[in-house]
């Protein structure tokens, strides 16, 4: 039987799955297939195995399960014929992968063939090793492999050649015996050879630094050399590329001298005349030769300096850039993408022809264009660009919009010259593309808006005319009817005219009817209506006598089955109607909107959402204030989404309040803080007591009951503080104790009184806390732990605040060593609000014959939604010498 | 480790040679096949061979009902693989003979023997048809 021929029922199961005309009879004729397939695996059937087994990659090829056959394979590896092998390795490769604990099994198999006698087989079982060996078979193999390297056959060495990549991939300390080899294989004339083993090469430069430096000293010279007589080389048919001799060797040339010559003079120095050879010398008008400049103006660009080549590279790019053929088009675009760093001048030259290719009608090519002008944009061309760019989206295609809409707004937000254009070219896009802008986009137009005082007339007077032409991008319709509504009397007035403005003339009705017709529009969303019902309530104070129609327009949306709507309608209804004593000082101007705020805030919201390990940056950076960063990171906190008013984010508002407060105090605190690390405290105490009166400082030692002294008791988080005390108390720490207890007397935890009573509803007690928030108890965690020293930490519930969690720190130092001076910092993310409460004391007893412990209490405002992380940092002093640990918690159980 | 896998689809979207030089589920397999042809077949003959992916760079080439497509990482030189593409269909050619999308489905096992030899995890092992070919004729002499 040859399993050669297929055999017929190979052929008639293809042409049987051929015929098929919807896949639900394919699926019949594989199903019924895989039947018998699995009927003869049980069988155990010997003739028909290599049969089955080609079956099964052709039904695998057309996407169907066939992990029934991976034994088959491994039991054709094992038999003794060629042909049952070649078929069994096949099937190995592509019908298994490295994560199958089958293919452990495979690895006797593989090293007999390997040893084996037959050339072929060897070659084989090396190509099976290298496609898929696993981490452990490698470091099993890698001798055999290593070996082979020097067999007689160049088939069989250019193959072991790959193999051995590999294998320094799963086992990077092999490296090291690869090193050798590899630069006796460099020194052939094989092609094969030469070029998997400068695959090797490539590959052992990457994982070892050793072998990069070996190899650029022992071997550079060799390449260059092997490159130079490739280039000039007689016409060798076997590796002939329309008349360039073997361009893939030449290509694998090239990119290995990149590695060689990246961040080395000497070695550069020495490949500058082969690399200007290849440059001027090969053949551009064949694809082949493309392909060879391409990948040398590429090593030209990473290897050190020398400037007459990288003008005979820069030229290249030029002549691929105006090419016809798009595929060398778009290699160039690349290209330059990469070049602009090192050059960007000569980049800068072909931004005209770069422009042309954003505007190309292949989708490749304007994308990597795109990408390509952005990256060329700056303050001198930013102008001439961006009207190149908005041009075009005039006629782009509609998939094409969404990119360009993107990269304009940012081009135009990060190098505006001035506020005027960039509320122009906002507009301009908006009118092309609104439907393809970005919440945050047009919101941070209005905040320019709003912050350029001397433009407000000039804004509402263009938006005025831009919603005319453009009204079905809601985008434009959004932002005119905010700015009508805030700027409608400027609009009506013609009040602030710019000299380059024509004269318009809008009456109030006018001005109304753009909102009207804005409200009705079918395609206008609910948050379109809801700033139309906004604008509205505005206008009725700006333009009195208007009042009526605006009234009449308003009550049209009482029956909106828009729950938002009809609330809206209602409620600005009876203000106009009842309450104009009110109405004019509520729809006064609104108060201009903080620009840095504003873009802080979008900084932080994309920080919360990239994940909470993400702690926004100045944690780390703790140099000469450290209490101040870590505090003003715990109290500052986000203030809440612009549109959404529910219960919890009144709450953050407050805090957001208290959070001006510590951004400020810091300031004056951080001179104190320069003194000596013990001032930090005061600064803890300016703002902590902000809003109380002073306390003298031994009152939390005394007066226990008074929910002053807990408030300021809680200053003491500097344990080096208790040296400081003018009298240290029999027992500084009661005060402490009654606040961190889980029964509260009343005035023991006032804080979290207080925040209670900012609930969404003050009126009612907040709701009753589950029975599993109440005062629960969490498994102690090892939150920290380096060398000798270990934080655990005891997590704690107070009942009926979910939302804080108390902390018992403990410390144990297990060296032998007495740490002093030793002190405790921590620091949280925004949401989270951190109290530490003092230590019990400053010195860590050696063989973890003591403790220090330290409460610690954390408010999570995102309770529910984020769990707690923390950031630590421990200093202490060793011997008199300083030491600092950090690190990181992400521990917490995750309903804290 | 430059090409991440090979790929030859006809008009019509079927898979007729899939070989991967990297992990992926079944499914993961039937919905990148499938996207890529989708966006392959919405081309036309003067836009330029290659097409961005998810993170794979696609170089493909259209031979009469069969499109070959080569996915490879950002660092891999396009034209080259191009000029690879042409080589494999070269190879099949010498070897069978004006090659078809039907001698490819019928002789799947034999197109992998030459994709073997020319390619291994993901790196290019041979260029000279003849050095490609020479196993598998003896293999034929064989039988």
């Amino acid at each position: 039987m040859n399993p050669f021929s297929s055999g017929t029922r190979l052929r008639d199961m293809i042409r049987a799955i051929r015929a098929c005309k919807t896949a639900a009879e394919e699926r019949a004729v594989v199903r019924k297939e895989c039947a018998s397939i699995r009927a003869a695996v049980s069988d155990n059937d010997n003739d028909y195995r290599h049969r089955n087994l080609a079956k099964l990659m052709f039904i695998h090829m057309l996407g169907y399960p066939t992990h029934f056959g991976q034994m088959e394979c491994l039991k054709l590896i094992a038999a003794p014929g060629f042909p049952e092998k070649r078929i069994g390795y096949l099937g190995l490769m592509l019908l298994l992968d490295e994560r199958q604990e089958v293919l452990m099994l495979v690895t006797n198999s593989l090293k007999q063939d390997l040893n084996h006698t037959n050339q072929y087989i060897v070659g084989l079982a090396l190509c099976a090793l290298g496609n898929i060996s696993s981490a452990e078979m490698a470091r099993d193999l890698a001798p055999e492999v290593e070996r082979l390297l020097q067999f007689r056959d160049p088939n069989v060495r250019k193959k072991a050649a790959l193999c051995s990549i590999r294998i320094i991939k799963k086992v990077p300390d092999l490296a090291e015996n690869f090193v050798n080899p590899v630069a006796s294989l460099l020194k052939e004339k094989h092609h094969g050879v030469l070029l998997t083993a400068i695959q090797l090469c490539a590959d052992l430069c990457i994982v070892s630094e050793e072998a990069l430096e070996y190899f650029r000293k022992k071997c550079t010279e060799g390449i260059v050399k092997v490159l130079k007589d490739a280039v000039n080389s007689p016409y060798a048919p076997e590796y002939d590329i329309s008349g360039i001799s073997d361009p893939f060797l030449q290509i694998r040339l090239l990119r290995i001298l990149r590695i060689l010559g990246h961040g080395d003079a000497d070695a550069s120095d020495f490949m500058n005349d082969v690399l200007a050879q290849v440059a001027t010398k090969t053949e551009s008008n064949k694809n082949a030769g493309n392909a060879i400049l391409y990948e040398c103006v590429e090593t030209i660009m990473s290897i050190e300096d020398s400037g007459g080549l990288r003008v005979l590279a820069i030229n290249i790019l030029g002549r691929f850039l105006s090419n016809r053929d798009n595929n060398i088009r778009y290699v160039a675009l690349n290209m330059l993408m990469k070049a602009i760093s090192i050059d960007g001048q000569a980049v800068q030259r072909h931004r005209a022809t770069i422009l042309e290719c954003v505007k190309d009608s292949d989708a490749s090519i304007r994308k990597r264009a795109l990408e390509l002008v952005y990256l060329l944009v700056n303050e001198s061309n930013v102008k001439p660009l961006t009207k190149e760019l908005i041009d075009y989206l005039v006629v782009s295609d509609q998939d094409f919009k969404g990119d360009l809409t993107a990269k304009i707004c940012s081009i135009v937000e990060k190098l505006s010259p001035e506020k005027i254009w960039y509320i122009d070219q906002m507009l301009k896009v908006l009118c092309e593309a609104g439907n393809y802008v970005k919440d945050e986009v047009w919101h941070a137009l209005i905040v320019v808006i709003t912050n350029s005082s001397n433009l407000h007339g000039y804004t509402v007077r263009s938006l005025y005319r831009a919603i005319q032409t453009s009204c079905d991008q809601e985008a434009v319709v959004r932002v005119a009817v905010w700015c009508i509504g805030e700027y409608g009397d400027l609009l009506v007035n013609n009040v602030g005219m710019l000299d380059i403005e024509e004269p318009i003339t809008v009456t109030e009705s006018d001005a109304i009817d753009v909102i009207e017709a804005a409200i009705k529009q079918h395609t206008s969303d609910l948050t379109t209506r809801a700033m139309c019902l906004m604008a509205l309530l505005k206008l009725s104070s700006r333009f009195p006598s208007s009042s009526q129609r605006i009234k009449d327009i308003v009550n049209q949306s009482k029956g909106s089955l828009l729950l938002e709507l009809q609330q809206r309608s209602i409620e600005f209804d009876s203000i106009i109607g009842k309450h104009q004593n009110l109405r004019s000082a509520l729809v006064e101007r609104m108060p201009v909107l903080d620009e840095a705020s504003y873009s802080g805030r979008r900084g932080g919201s994309g920080v919360s959402t990239s994940g909470i390990n993400n702690i926004p940056n100045g944690v780390v950076k703790i140099v000469d204030a450290p209490l101040v960063d870590l505090l003003d990171l715990g109290v500052d906190e986000p203030a809440p989404p612009p549109n959404s008013s529910s219960g919890p984010n009144f709450l953050h508002d407050l805090l957001g309040v208290g959070a001006d407060i510590s951004s400020s105090s810091p300031q004056s605190g951080g001179r104190n803080t320069m003194h000596g690390h013990k001032s930090g405290t005061d600064v803890l105490l300016d703002l902590l007591s902000s809003g109380s009166p002073p306390a003298p400082a031994p009152a939390p030692a005394t007066q226990k009951s008074s929910s002053t002294s807990d408030l300021l008791s809680l200053t003491q988080l500097n344990n080096n503080n208790n040296n400081n005390k003018p009298s240290p108390s029999p027992s500084p720490f009661s005060g402490l104790d009654t606040l961190s207890s889980p029964l509260p007397t009343p005035g023991a935890s006032p804080m979290m009184d207080l925040l209670d009573g900012f609930g969404p509803n003050p009126t009612t007690p907040p709701p009753p806390p589950k029975e599993e928030d109440n005062g629960r108890t969490y498994p102690p965690i090892v939150a920290f732990e380096s060398g000798a020293l270990s934080v655990m930490f005891n997590l704690s519930k107070q009942p009926g605040s979910p939302q804080i969690t108390l902390i018992e720190a403990k410390f144990t130092n297990k060296s032998s060593q007495v740490y002093t001076d030793f002190v405790f910092q921590a620091a949280v993310p925004k949401f989270l609000q951190l109290h530490l409460e003092p230590a019990s004391s400053n010195t860590l007893p050696g063989n973890a014959s003591g403790s220090i412990t330290q409460k610690l209490r954390v408010t999570n405002n995102q309770h529910g939604k984020k769990s707690v992380v923390m950031r630590i940092r421990i200093s202490y002093k060793l011997n008199n010498k300083d030491m600092l640990e950090e690190g990181q918690i992400s521990n917490f159980p995750r309903d804290l | 480790m430059g090409i991440r896998f090979i790929l030859m689809v006809n008009k019509q979207g079927q898979t007729r040679l899939a070989q991967y030089y990297e992990y992926l589920t079944l499914e993961e397999r039937r919905a990148l096949e499938g996207e890529i042809v989708r966006k392959c077949l919405a081309r036309n003959e003067q836009q330029c061979s290659f097409i961005e992916h998810r993170n794979y760079k696609i170089v493909y080439r259209r031979y009469a009902s069969l499109f070959f497509l080569v996915g490879v990482d950002n660092e891999e030189n396009e034209l080259a693989i191009l000029e690879f593409i042409h080589l494999l269909v070269e190879t099949m050619d010498r070897h069978f003979g004006n090659v078809c999308e039907l001698d490819i489905m019928f002789h799947l096992e034999k197109a992998h023997f030459m994709l073997e030899e020319m390619v291994m995890n993901g790196c290019i092992v041979e260029t000279s048809k003849t050095n490609i070919l020479a196993p598998i004729q003896l293999m034929d002499k064989a039988s």
